[in-house]
């Protein structure tokens, strides 16, 4: 007990800290959600914990982190990690803090600010924290506390330029240090934004991200949202994607997981208005003795709509992957369309995924399906293969590749997609099938 | 069948699934330019046979022997059988998500070039000849642009099978109850195809239950496998002669073997 109020202690110097720099329009709702943090903590107990069932806290909530200080970076090194395209707004943010990168002069009318900025109107600043409810997450509640730089943005209605939005969120992997990246996105009628949101980490030593973003799709909008966690096996990476969806919105979400010692995503989309769509796809590589789990929760709450979740992992070494995802369907719901898939493909018999696709349904006239599988390749796959004279080695990559390129086909920016491809199929271990 | 060049010798072999023998004492040759037929009932093992052949793991070669070219190719991987040009067209083809059949020919082809001391082909030579191949076989155009096998229907399925017959070239074609599933007009799309294939440095082996595209396809000869051993070997008479009579025919008039 000793231990954790030191701890504790760390964090309270640092939000003082804060405190003295922070923007006067947050200060009401850091201090909220400090109380909230300070009562509930880390959620370490997993005992009756169905949120944290699969996944161990502790190791995260035992360090004594500090928050992060900025250093510039050279932009030479950051294209190295992470997409990069002229055509794209790129921002930059360096262990959370802003580094500038953009000239400023937009071609759209999109709007981008600033969460750490004194001088943001009301309306900009109203929505930050309004769909995030970190009132039962300690993990939230900390992030909401300690948010300082971060973009807000604001897509005006009909706004469709086609513009693509690439946020870059880079942890140096200074030691014992925490960053607390948080994103904004509001979309006007009828417009359209892409946005990529990048979690990379330098090699470097223990360090924690801890990250939310909320997206708010506007009535018949449409949000292409791209997550790309590229950390260091030292990293422990907790984030959060909270989602509102108004009538015929539509979100869609490619998500792209690979290292990182315990990653956690906590997806939770909420279609609000008739006719609203959201299809969530995620590819999730892990290797040696990582740890990644995605935590994923639809909300049916008006008739009409339709949910497509469909996950695929692929596990080496003795690496531990966890899928929890849960459609609601709410009695109001009728008519929703839901499908849920989880795949695994596991390389190692040291590797192991824990997969929880669930359904409630409270409306009585509904399409919905769930699934999961886990497995290896199957011998006739292989044998298929090797019978055309394609030796294990070369097999066992095309498998993988193509199991892997299910997910990555889909990413409908070109410069992205050829990114993934080259750098996440690269980074899967070459591997022999034995058979 | 003593005229031309072996290609193919099987000797006295007995092979066991999980302990269960299957093949009980298979003797066959082929020889190039040849095109042989085994029928038999199911659980004859004449699938069996053409996998234990292509190098499918799971099967334990008990005793006997498999010459082809002149060596034994017991020992030998199944990649390097189909190297060597032996090619299994399968009775359930396998479908690969995600790996897409242009693709996977590319890399089936330069494989099968490599292991023979070839240049991997280039990429505008093998979209002529696969273009060439499609065509021959009537597959619609987007198929080579998806995933190998996925969502194709059943005649889709073993079309592609023959269109990677002939676009792998190989020597020895072993067809796997190929016209199993298949309606009328991919059974002639598929035997036109493997009648493309038939030349004098060729040889064809054909695994069916029905004596159906025997009529597409002449065989030199047909054997008749019951339980495990081959009963009966004949020109292709005798194919007629099984569909008019059936398998217990055989079964009653076992021990009549008719070496050609």
């Amino acid at each position: 007990m000793q231990e954790a109020s030191l701890v504790l202690n760390k964090y309270e110097e640092d939000f003082d800290n804060l405190s003295s720099i922070s923007p006067e329009w947050s200060s009401n709702l850091r201090n909220k959600a400090m109380d909230t943090f300070r009562e509930i903590g880390f959620p370490v107990r997993r005992k009756g914990n169905e949120k944290w069932k699969y996944t161990n806290a502790r190791p995260i909530a035992n360090i004594e982190y500090s928050s992060a200080k900025f250093e510039e970076i050279d932009l030479d090194d950051i294209k190295l990690i992470a997409p990069w395209h002229e055509s794209w707004i790129n921002l930059l943010f360096v262990n959370g803090h802003y580094q500038e990168t953009f000239p400023g002069s937009l071609s759209t009318n999109i709007q981008i600010s600033n969460m750490a900025s004194n001088d943001l109107v009301a309306n900009l600043t109203s929505n930050v924290g309004g769909i995030m409810d970190y009132s039962d997450d300690g993990f939230a509640a900390l992030n909401t506390a300690f948010m300082s730089d971060g973009p807000i943005i604001t897509v005006p209605e009909g706004e469709n330029s086609g513009i693509v939005i690439n946020l870059i969120f880079f942890n140096q992997g200074l030691s014992d240090t925490v960053n607390y990246p948080r994103v904004l996105i509001t979309t006007g009628g009828n417009s359209i934004v892409s946005v990529i949101e990048n979690y990379v980490g330098g090699s470097g030593d223990q360090t924690f991200t801890n990250s939310v973003s909320e997206i708010y799709v506007g009535e018949d909008a449409t949000v292409n949202h791209y997550r790309l966690m590229n950390e260091t096996d030292d990293t422990y990476d907790v984030g959060y994607g909270r989602v509102r969806i108004d009538t015929n919105g539509a979100f869609n979400s490619r998500s792209f997981f690979r290292g990182c010692g315990i990653g956690r995503y906590d997806l939770n989309v909420s279609i609000e208005g008739e006719n609203a769509s959201c299809d969530l796809q995620g590819l999730y590589f892990t290797n040696d003795a990582q740890h990644m789990d995605n935590f994923i929760n639809i909300d049916h709450v008006r008739p009409n709509c339709q949910s497509n979740l469909f996950y695929k992992g692929i596990l080496a070494g003795r690496s531990r992957a966890v899928f929890g995802g849960t459609v609601l369907v709410r009695k109001e719901a009728q008519k929703t369309n839901s499908v849920q898939s989880d795949k695994n493909l596991i390389l190692s018999p040291h590797a192991e995924v824990d997969s929880k696709p669930a359904l409630f349904i409270y409306a009585d006239d509904v399409k919905c399906a769930h699934g999961a599988t886990a497995g290896n390749i199957d011998a006739d796959t292989v044998f298929y293969m090797r019978s055309r004279g394609i030796d294990l080695e070369a097999a066992s990559r095309l498998i993988i590749y193509g199991f892997a390129g299910e997910i990555i086909d889909k990413v409908e920016i070109p410069e992205l997609r050829s990114y993934l491809a080259e750098s996440f199929l690269t980074s899967l271990p070459s591997h022999k099938f034995e058979f | 069948m003593s005229n031309s060049q072996k290609l193919i010798e099987i000797k006295d072999l007995h092979v066991s699934v999980a302990e269960t023998e299957i093949l009980k004492g298979i003797n066959l040759s082929i020889g190039l330019g040849e095109v042989h037929a085994i029928m038999g009932p199911n659980g004859s093992g004449k699938s069996t046979l053409a996998n234990v052949i292509a190098g499918r793991p799971g099967y334990s070669v008990i005793s006997g022997d498999i010459v082809y070219k002149g060596s034994s190719i017991l020992e030998v991987a199944p990649e390097i059988r189909a190297r060597a040009g032996i090619f299994l067209a399968f009775q359930y083809p396998v479908e690969l998500p995600g790996v897409r059949t242009w693709q996977f020919l590319k890399a089936a082809i330069d494989a099968i070039r490599k292991g023979n001391g070839q240049e991997e082909l280039k990429i505008r030579d093998f979209d002529k000849l696969l273009e060439e191949k499609r065509q021959l076989m009537e597959m619609d155009p987007d198929l080579v642009r998806r995933s190998v096998n996925e969502g194709f229907s059943g005649g889709e399925k073993k079309r592609n099978e023959i269109l990677q017959l002939a676009l792998l070239d190989p020597s020895l074609a072993l067809l796997d109850e190929t016209d199993s599933g298949l309606d009328i007009d991919a059974l002639r799309i598929v035997s036109h195809g493997v009648n493309i294939f038939k030349s004098p440095e060729k040889a064809i082996l054909i695994v069916t239950h029905y004596q159906r595209i025997l009529d597409y396809i002449t065989p030199d000869y047909v054997h008749v496998l019951v339980d495990g051993k081959i009963v009966r070997s004949g020109d292709s008479s005798l194919a007629m002669e099984l569909e008019e009579k059936g398998y217990d025919w055989v079964k009653d008039t076992a021990g009549k073997e008719v070496t050609p």
